[in-house]
């Protein structure tokens, strides 16, 4: 009747350069020890060497290899995005099934606890999380899981509702099952794809907020990150340019493929968005 | 019927897109409408009857579905042949169309009266005050009470027949000599549906007006046509006078469309008057509303079911008749407790169910089962058919190989192919969806069957069919049933009493026979007199 | 829009509504205090500033630190309201002085910005979606996915590079030319001459953002039914797409506006420090270096409550767009 997930996925051209492009981020961040051993901090040559010389994207204002500094950098901004995306959809996922499932005085609290958290200015409180616990990946993931989890919290609670309306949940609660199983065996698995999409479209801003922090200067020290780059390379715009612009078309390209995928996913999994 | 067609379609043949499932719409279509007579289009769903109406309109979406044949002549202008600017200057003049859902087809964020204005002023030359008139004339001439506020009104703030009557008002104020009705009535409770009936009716007569009327109920065909045109997977199978189609069809489709239309006499009484008293519902009551919410304004709580009591004896079929908002779903779900209610009791074979925790509730629960209205909804489609019924008696302990077992006997006892079994809801029509609705039902063996709307999702002869399996089922098995239904026809067939429903309040309870020979309470009276085709008596055909 | 008496109700339920949540974030700034490493009066005499030892007594006594927890919270609660933020010895301020000294260019960057994205946005995504699949569509949609994409700190630094190092058009920092000493409407140009690359800045992610939603919801509400009714009363396309369609895919848009107003905030930390404008969020940024973590608390107080009063209006905004909206 349709093609498979994805026939339909790769067809959609951006998508698929998405994923190739995101791919090899991945292989360039697994395999930074390898490809560039030893402490992307440490000092290699002269400073402010251009890039396409000795080294593919030149060198700092301290005699860094920006390269090594950006297959460094992919490790961090790939793993935070991925770790506070997991632990944000985590408890939105949670929080917004159970204000779906049961509503009533449950649902009010919630949502209430959620619209407060999408009140707050969000990065503003993650600066002011991160400052208070100082700097580390600890506690920048769970800055970012803090505040991003209501959006899947609303979609989830959203959804469910829909399908707690959906007469075979009805049907279900008639046959006596537990509202566990009703939660889990039932209704999650339809509401699947749209938390995969909004999920990974959720890695991207993850990535976006983690090079911001760290451009503030409360990144990790002890880890290297594209933010961390920029920030550290702003003074030097007029004479080194290539210091900040190179790692920030590195976050750019990333984010990017990260969206193109995860629209291509939404796209191939409701195809009669694309009948239009 | 010398005088000339106003509308005369020659030939239409309308394609889909190339991933339908068939490959015209409408195919080689020959129709003609004259001024001062309606014409019913009826057909199932899927017979191609809406996509008339919009091909005639020029309103297909294009480029997918499209005409590829044949002539629409209007006052004999070929209407395939006219440019846009023609077509828009026709449209809303000279052909105006009303809708299904006047909800949807209504602008949410403008008033009434804008959106009717807009009509006169891109049509006609006339002051601001001159269509300011002219409206409130016309919201008259629908009786709309207090014009003015509806005019200053938006669409949610009116009730449905009050915004179809709007609508109504915005397609005839320009006087058209056409106008296109698509299922008009199919989204209004039964009463308000007799108002607009006559309503649409009556306007005809006095504007001289061509009606092309598109219907899927043969009730409605009986109440306001003049001639009948009915339709099949694209085809038109007959045409011909209302008197002749409705009481002497020709094409086996027709008959066989028109024998699937239950009639409005009751089934006669079964002596079983004995039998001891199943399930006893005693001041059940349901507020909804946000009266707990902070700061709310205002009291906005709706008292959904009122008091209500009720005794459904064993082996009995208790009909829960009423239109939409009467309570009687909300009534129906407090009994099997998917609604909590606010307070009375629910006694089944004795036991104070009501007095159960939700905890306690579960193991009971296989002793009430519901059969839900929504063919596509009541499915999980994420689970074959078998596990769809099996999960019932696995929930409850039965080990998973013998409540497999049990599902494929259910299959053949709602007459269902075994090599279903194995395969997703997708792959079912409505009807056979149902019927797979029905056996998860059975599969607990339940002592009452609760049924909501079971059929009114269904097309009319898929109907007939699901109504006459429930009845076999109900007989083999000696199941209790409360069904619940808007359709009087549908009721007569199935329940042996009846209880009215109108405002959370039970008007009239007592055997069908009875509720129908003599009803007691106005409402009741004012229901059976809203039955669309209640004079027609549906001739006797064989199937 | 008639303001009756469903009206005036609806805005102060909204009003009521918001107590609450300036509440929370109270209690929520009491939370992080305890968080934060070291005694609270040391934290609330701003870390290492420098503070005397008889003021950190007196900060003792004030919020009773050494009371139990629920008066200590009680204590800090009843401060707060009354804007008793303590005071910066780093900044040599007090702190809620210092903070409404800097709230006006932050009003000034976020109000420009809100209208810049908003308007263009909304008039992208209407080129778009009334060119579905052209080379217009294309090229919006493209340049869209793009600069949603981008991070904010990076453009402004590559902004700078062009517009600024490269081509000396526009200046690189600050909100006006303070040794120029301009009066009246120099002033003004001057500002604005300064405004320019901030507010770009910050309005690509937003703009890009909403061209994507309205575009979406254009194409969105040209397949409903009531598009189906305006074409059988013979209107022409032009005036269905900007009488009809228009107000209503503008709806979530606006929506999405008043979400944004807090993420909108936190983009301005960002930018201020990126441009030096003198504002909440480059204050932000300093008192971040000088761990002044009491500063920082009650400057994430005060945007806080920014955000409370923007969604206000915003409501009042939408009230007037959906007639739809008072029964809710």
């Amino acid at each position: 009747m349709q093609q498979p997930f994805w026939r339909r996925f790769v067809r959609n051209r951006p998508a698929a350069f998405g994923l190739a492009f995101l791919a090899f981020v991945v292989v360039l961040a697994l395999g930074a020890p390898l490809l560039f051993p030893g402490d992307p901090f440490r000092m290699v040559d002269r400073t402010f060497l251009p890039p396409f010389g000795a080294y593919l994207f030149g060198t700092d204002s301290l005699g860094r290899d920006i390269a090594a500094g950006i297959a460094h950098g992919g490790r961090t901004s790939l793993m935070v995005g991925l770790v506070a995306t997991v632990v944000a959809v985590s408890i939105g996922t949670l929080l917004g099934a159970l204000a779906g499932f049961y509503r009533g005085w449950i649902d009010d609290a919630l949502m209430r606890f959620t619209e407060f958290f999408q009140t707050i200015p969000t990065f503003l409180f993650a600066i002011v999380l991160v400052a208070i616990m100082s700097p580390s990946r600890g506690s920048i993931i769970l800055a970012i899981a803090v505040i991003s989890w209501p959006p899947i919290a609303r979609l989830v609670r959203g959804e469910f509702m829909a399908m707690r309306e959906r007469e075979f949940v009805q049907a279900a609660i008639c046959l006596g099952m537990t509202d566990l199983a009703i939660i889990f065996r039932q209704i999650l698995p339809n509401v699947l794809s749209p938390i995969i999409v909004a999920g990974s479209l959720m890695v991207a801003t993850a990535i976006l907020i983690e090079a911001a922090l760290a451009f503030l200067g409360l990144g990790d020290p002890n880890a290297m990150s594209w933010g961390f780059m920029i920030g550290a390379g702003r003074s030097f715009l007029r004479d080194a340019w290539w210091l900040c612009a190179i790692p920030g078309i590195a976050i750019l390209l990333t984010v990017l493929s990260i969206n193109l995928v995860g629209e291509g996913v939404n796209d191939a999994l409701n195809p009669r968005l694309r009948t239009l | 019927m010398s005088e000339p067609a106003l509308l005369a379609l020659h030939g239409l043949s309308v394609a889909l897109p190339v991933w339908a499932d068939r490959e015209r719409a409408v195919s080689e279509l020959s129709l003609e409408l004259r001024r001062n007579e309606i014409v019913c289009v009826v057909g199932e769903s899927g017979s191609g009857k809406s996509v008339l109406a919009r091909a005639i309109m020029g309103l297909l979406p294009a480029p997918h579905v499209r005409v590829t044949g044949g002539r629409v002549l209007f006052e004999g202008e070929d209407l395939l042949r006219a440019g846009p600017e023609r077509m828009r200057a026709i449209r809303g003049a000279r052909i105006a169309m009303i809708f299904q859902e006047p909800m949807t087809a209504l602008n949410p964020l403008m008033t009434i009266g804008r959106q009717i204005d807009e009509m006169v002023e891109i049509h006609l030359a006339l002051t601001r005050r001159q269509r300011r008139a002219r409206i409130l004339a016309l919201l008259e001439e629908v009786r709309l009470a207090d014009p003015q506020r509806i005019m200053r009104a938006y669409p949610h703030e009116l009730s449905g027949g009050q915004r179809q009557r709007a609508m109504i008002a915005m397609a005839l104020i320009l006087e058209p000599a056409i106008l296109i009705a698509d299922e008009p009535t199919t989204a209004l409770d039964v009463t308000t549906q007799a108002q607009i009936l006559a309503l649409i009716k009556e306007l005809q007569r006095k504007h001289q007006t061509g009606v092309l009327f598109i219907t899927h109920d043969f009730g409605v065909v009986a109440e306001i046509a003049d001639h009948v045109a009915v339709m099949q997977h694209g085809i038109l199978v007959e045409l011909g006078a209302a008197a002749q189609v409705l009481n002497a069809p020709r094409h086996d489709y027709t008959r066989s469309l028109i024998a699937a239309v239950p009639a409005l006499t009751p089934r006669p009484r079964r002596a079983m008057e004995a039998a001891p008293v199943l399930l006893e519902v005693s001041g059940v009551m349901k507020t909804f509303g946000t009266g707990a919410a902070w700061f709310a304004c205002g009291d906005r709580r709706v008292h959904a079911v009122k008091s209500v009591d009720l005794a459904v004896r064993r082996g009995h079929t208790l009909g829960l008749v009423g239109e939409s908002g009467s309570g009687k779903s909300t009534l129906a779900r407090c009994i099997i407790r998917l609604i909590e209610p606010d307070a009375g009791t629910v006694r089944l074979g004795g036991v104070d169910l009501s007095a159960l925790s939700r905890r306690q509730l579960r193991p009971h629960r296989k002793h009430i089962q519901m059969v839900f209205q929504d063919p596509f909804g009541s499915l999980n489609p994420r689970l074959t058919v078998v596990q769809l019924i099996a999960q019932g008696p696995v929930t409850h302990g039965v080990a998973v190989s013998e409540a497999l077992a049990i599902a494929r006997e259910l299959l053949q006892l709602v007459r269902l192919d075994p090599a279903a079994a194995d395969r997703f809801p997708h792959e079912f029509s409505g009807g056979q969806r149902q019927r797979i609705g029905i056996a998860r039902a059975l599969a607990l063996k339940p002592d009452l069957l609760v049924a909501d709307e079971p059929v009114s999702a269904l097309d009319v002869s898929v109907q007939a069919q699901v109504l006459q399996l429930l009845a076999d089922i109900r007989d083999r098995l000696e199941l209790t049933m409360l069904f619940i239904t808007h359709d009087l026809r549908v009721a007569a067939q199935v329940c042996d009493e009846i209880a009215v429903m109108h405002h959370g309040e039970i008007v009239e309870f007592g055997p069908t026979i009875d509720v129908f020979a003599d009803p007691q309470h106005a409402y009741t009276r004012e229901l059976l007199a809203a039955v669309p085709g209640r004079n027609w008596i549906a001739p006797q055909l064989q199937r | 829009m008639a303001i009756g008496p469903g009206t005036i109700l609806y805005v102060v339920r909204r009003l009521l509504q918001a107590v609450p949540i300036v509440v929370g974030i109270v209690v929520l700034n009491f939370l992080l205090l305890q968080l934060a490493p070291g005694d609270a009066a040391t934290v609330l005499a701003g870390e290492a500033g420098g503070a005397p030892a008889e003021y950190v007594a007196q900060l003792r006594e004030r919020f009773g630190l050494d009371r139990p927890m629920h008066v200590q919270l009680l204590l800090y609660v009843k401060n707060v309201l009354m804007l008793n933020l303590g005071y910066s010895f780093r900044n040599s301020m007090p702190v809620s002085e210092l903070i409404f000294g800097r709230l006006g260019p932050t009003l000034l960057l976020m109000g420009t910005t809100l209208i810049v994205s908003v308007l263009s946005g909304v008039l992208l995504g209407l080129l778009a979606a009334t060119a579905v699949n052209t080379w217009r569509d294309r090229v919006i949609s493209v340049a869209a996915v793009i600069a949603y994409a981008t991070p904010l700190f990076w453009i402004g630094l590559m902004l700078i590079l062009l517009f600024s190092i490269k081509l000396d058009w526009l200046p690189t920092t600050g909100m006006e030319d303070v040794v120029a000493f301009n009066e009246g409407w120099d002033r003004v140009l001057d500002i604005a001459h300064h405004l320019v690359l901030p507010t770009l800045t910050l309005s690509l992610f937003y703009m890009a953002l909403y061209t994507r939603m309205m575009r979406a919801a254009m194409l969105d509400q040209r397949g409903m039914d009531y598009v189906v009714t305006a074409r059988s009363k013979g209107l022409a396309e032009r005036l269905i797409t900007y009488r009809h369609v228009l107000r209503n895919a503008v709806l979530p848009v606006v929506t999405m506006a008043g979400v944004q107003v807090g993420s909108l905030l936190g983009g301005s930390v960002i930018v201020e420090s990126v441009f030096a404008w003198p504002g909440l969020g480059q204050l932000a940024f300093q008192s971040l270096f000088a761990r002044d973590f009491n500063l920082l608390l009650g400057i994430f107080f005060l945007s806080a409550c920014l955000v409370v009063v923007v969604n206000l209006i915003v409501d009042m905004v939408y009230l007037v767009l959906d007639p739809r909206i008072k029964l809710g």
